[in-house]
C-alpha cells in the first residue's frame, strides 16, 4: 500500500520546524505583521537552520534533503506566520531554484551558496501588470547589445525583490518573436536573465499596501536600459516559457503545503478556543454547532495534506505530477480560506479582533488562491487533463 | 575533553502530564515525549566546549526505548555518540537508584568532565547532579550560568547563580557541572544534522549489560514512591479591586494580607 507516514528523519525534520516556529517565529509574528515590517532576525535564523538550503545538495551549500521536505517546513512555518513560510517558499523555490534548476555550473557556485544559506535573499520576476497567469503575455524586452542585455520593462507583485539582503533577481523577458504569422505579430520568444542586486536601472517600487501577508517583501519591479553581461542569460534561449512552467508546477505543491499549514492553524486555534471558551454554562466546543465545524475543518486539513504529499511523491519519483499539483493546489487554498472563515466564526467578535492569530490567518488565507495559478487556472489545468 | 551529557525524554512541556493509574509513575505512553528542555542547555554548553577545546560529547540516558527519539535530537545537535540504558527492569527507579545506574554507565566513560541540566519537567527533583557527583566521587558545580574550562590546567570554574548576584567557583577535572537555562541558547538540529545523527554510534545496555542487580532497580526497590495524588485545585478566581481613589492603598493592602510585602 502506498504510505503516506513519514520517515524518522522527515519527523525530526518537521519537529524541529515546528519548535522553531513556535520559539522564534510566534512570539514576533503580530509585531511584523501590524507593523509591516520583514522579520530579519528570523529569516536569518531559518538560514542557519538551513531552511533555505533543504532541497539543495551540500556542495551548493544545501542541506541534500528534497523538495517535499522543504514543504514540510513551509507548512509548519504557516501553522505560525505565512508571512515567514511565503518568505522560504519565494527564496527558495522561485529565488534558488531556477537556478539550481537551469543554470550552469559557473551560475550555480557563483549564486546557490549565498542563497542556501539564507543570508541573502532572490526573486522570480515572471508576473507583470499585464500577464499573470497568462505569462505568455510577457511585455519586458531584453536585446543582446554586443556582450549584454538590454532590459527595459515592468514587473508587479514580486516577492522578496526589495528586501535589503535582496541579491537577485530572475525576470522573463521576451528576446525575440518568431517570424511573423498570418496576423504579422509572430510568436513571442522569452527567455530568462539573472539581474544582480543592485544593477542601474534596476528598480524595486514602493512596496504594496496588502490585504494579508504583511510581513512578507513585495513590490513592482521596474527595469529601465538595465545592462547584465550576456552570460546571465539562464537555461537556453526561447526555454524561458517552458522552464518557468516546471518552477510554478512545483511551486504549487508549496503553495498547497503551506495553505495546509494555514487550515491546521485554523484547527489548532479552534480545539484550543472551543474548551475554553464558556457560553450558556458550557465550553463552546461541547456544542454540535462548534464540533461539526471543527471536525469539517480537521477533515478538509487532513484531505488537503494527503493530495499534496502524493503530489510530492509523484514529483520526486520523476512522474507526471501537473494535474496532482494543481488538484493539491485548488483544494488546499480553498479549506485554507474556508477554515479560516470557520475559525474567525468560532472566535466570534474576537476573531475579527486583530490581536488573535485566527483573525491575521483569516487575511492571509485569500491570497492562497490567486498566486501562483489562481484557483480557476487550477481547474483549467484539472480540465486540460480530462482531454477538455 | 571527553564530555558526558545526561538528557532525559519527558512528557511534552505542552501536554497535560498525567500520572499512570496503576503503579503512579508518571505516564509516558499515551503523551507525546521530548527531549526535557532544560537538557538541551546542557547539550548546546558541552557541544561549545567540545567546540572550544575538541574532544567527544557523550550522551547518557536512561529511559524506555522510544527515549532513543531523545537521544537522535542530541545527536543531530552535534553530540558524537550516546549510550541509552533501557530495560524494563528499570521501570519506576527513584532519583536514587536511577543516580546509581547512570553513575554506573558514566564510569565506564571515564570522561573529564559531566553537564547535567538543573531538573527535569516532570520529575523536577533537581538533585541528579548532586548525586552523579557524590556517586561518582567527584567535584559538583551545580546552577552554572557560565562555565570555562582550562583543560591543561585541569580546571574547570563556574559562575554559579546565586540570589544577588552569582559565585565564582572552581574544581579540578573531572567534575559535574550542572547548568541553568540561562547559561545559552540551544541551536536546533538541522536536516544534515539529523541525517548524520543515523551513522552515529549509539549503545543500548540492559540493566544487565550495565552490571547492575536486578533487585537494586525498578519500582519494587524504590527508595520513594508516589502513594497518592490529586490534581491541582483549580485556579481561584482574582480579586478585582476597584479604584475609587483609593486603589492604590488597596492593591497595597492586598499584597500585605498575603505577605508578599
Amino acid at each position: 500500500m502506498p504510505d503516506t507516514r513519514l520517515t524518522d528523519e522527515q519527523e525530526a525534520l518537521r519537529k524541529t520546524v515546528e519548535e522553531f516556529a513556535r520559539e522564534v517565529v510566534a512570539p514576533v509574528a503580530a509585531h511584523h505583521d501590524e507593523t509591516k515590517t520583514f522579520p530579519y532576525e528570523v529569516v536569518a535564523q531559518m538560514g542557519e537552520l538551513g531552511l533555505f538550503g533543504l532541497p539543495f545538495p551540500e556542495q551548493y551549500g544545501g542541506q541534500g534533503a528534497d523538495y517535499f521536505t522543504l514543504c514540510l517546513a513551509i507548512e509548519e512555518l504557516a501553522r505560525v506566520d505565512s508571512s515567514v513560510a511565503i518568505t522560504l517558499e519565494a527564496g527558495v523555490g522561485l529565488g534558488a531554484m531556477p537556478i539550481y534548476r537551469f543554470g550552469t555550473e559557473e551560475q550555480r557556485l557563483q549564486w546557490l551558496p549565498e542563497l542556501t544559506s539564507g543570508r541573502v535573499l532572490g526573486a522570480f520576476g515572471l508576473t507583470e501588470p499585464g500577464a499573470g497567469s497568462d505569462a505568455g503575455g510577457t511585455r519586458t524586452t531584453a536585446r543582446l547589445e554586443g556582450d549584454e542585455w538590454l532590459i527595459n520593462g515592468s514587473k508587479a507583485f514580486i516577492t522578496n525583490s526589495g528586501t535589503d539582503i535582496t541579491r537577485v533577481v530572475t525576470v522573463t523577458a521576451v528576446t525575440g518573436r518568431s517570424e511573423a504569422d498570418a496576423s504579422g505579430t509572430g510568436k513571442a520568444e522569452i527567455s530568462t536573465i539573472i539581474v544582480p542586486v543592485p544593477t542601474p536601472g534596476f528598480t524595486a517600487e514602493p512596496p504594496y499596501s496588502k490585504v494579508g501577508w504583511h510581513a512578507s517583501d513585495t513590490h513592482p519591479l521596474s527595469l529601465v536600459d538595465v545592462r547584465v553581461p550576456a552570460a546571465n542569460l539562464l537555461g537556453e534561449r526561447g526555454r524561458g516559457y517552458a522552464n518557468f512552467l516546471r518552477i510554478l508546477d512545483e511551486g504549487r505543491i508549496a503553495i498547497s503545503a503551506l495553505s495546509v499549514g494555514l487550515a491546521q492553524a485554523c484547527v489548532d486555534e479552534s480545539v484550543k478556543y472551543a474548551r475554553q471558551r464558556q457560553a450558556f454554562g458550557a465550553p463552546i466546543g461541547t456544542y454540535q454547532a462548534i464540533q461539526f465545524k471543527i471536525a469539517e475543518m480537521e477533515a478538509r486539513t487532513h484531505v488537503a495534506r494527503t493530495a499534496y504529499y502524493d503530489a510530492a511523491a509523484r514529483m520526486l519519483a520523476g512522474l507526471p505530477f501537473k494535474k496532482e499539483a494543481a488538484i493539491a493546489k485548488l483544494f488546499s487554498s480553498d479549506a485554507a480560506v474556508t477554515n479560516a472563515r470557520e475559525a474567525t466564526q468560532i472566535f466570534g467578535g474576537y476573531g475579527f479582533m486583530n490581536e488573535y492569530p485566527v483573525a491575521r490567518h483569516w487575511r492571509d488565507a485569500k491570497i492562497l488562491e490567486i498566486g501562483e495559478g489562481t484557483s480557476e487556472v487550477q481547474k483549467m489545468l484539472i480540465a486540460r487533463h480530462l482531454g477538455l | 575533553m571527553n564530555i558526558v551529557v545526561t538528557v532525559k525524554q519527558v512528557p511534552d512541556t505542552w501536554a497535560e502530564k498525567k500520572l499512570d493509574a496503576a503503579d503512579k509513575t508518571v505516564d509516558r505512553v499515551s503523551v507525546d515525549n521530548v527531549m526535557n528542555e532544560m537538557d538541551e542547555y546542557g547539550v548546546e554548553e558541552a557541544l561549545k566546549i567540545k567546540e572550544a577545546h575538541g574532544g567527544e560529547v557523550t550522551v547518557v540516558t536512561m529511559g524506555p526505548a522510544k527515549a532513543v527519539e531523545t537521544i537522535r535530537k542530541a545527536l543531530s545537535m552535534g553530540a558524537d555518540k550516546a549510550v541509552h540504558l533501557t530495560d524494563d527492569a528499570l521501570h519506576g527507579s527513584d532519583a536514587l537508584q536511577t543516580s546509581a545506574a547512570l553513575a554506573k554507565v558514566i564510569a565506564t566513560l571515564s570522561p573529564d568532565l559531566v553537564i547535567t541540566a538543573t531538573e527535569a519537567s516532570d520529575a523536577r527533583g533537581g538533585v541528579m547532579g548532586a548525586l552523579l557527583a557524590e556517586r561518582l566521587g567527584l567535584p559538583q558545580l551545580t546552577q552554572a550560568r557560565k562555565v570555562t574550562v582550562d583543560p591543561a590546567a585541569g580546571k574547570v570554574s563556574i559562575e554559579r547563580l546565586a540570589d544577588n548576584g552569582y559565585a565564582l567557583v572552581e574544581a579540578s577535572l573531572p567534575a559535574v557541572v550542572g547548568v541553568v537555562e540561562k547559561i545559552n541558547q540551544p541551536r536546533y538540529p538541522s536536516f544534515k544534522g539529523i541525517m548524520a545523527a543515523k551513522k552515529k554510534p549509539l549503545t543500548t545496555l540492559s540493566s544487565g549489560d550495565a552490571g547492575l542487580d536486578a533487585g537494586s532497580v525498578g519500582l519494587a526497590g524504590a527508595g520513594s514512591t508516589v502513594v497518592d495524588s490529586q490534581p491541582a485545585p483549580p485556579r481561584q478566581s482574582g480579586t478585582i479591586v476597584k479604584d475609587e481613589g483609593d486603589g492604590g492603598v488597596k492593591i497595597a493592602d492586598f499584597l500585605a494580607a498575603q505577605k508578599l510585602i
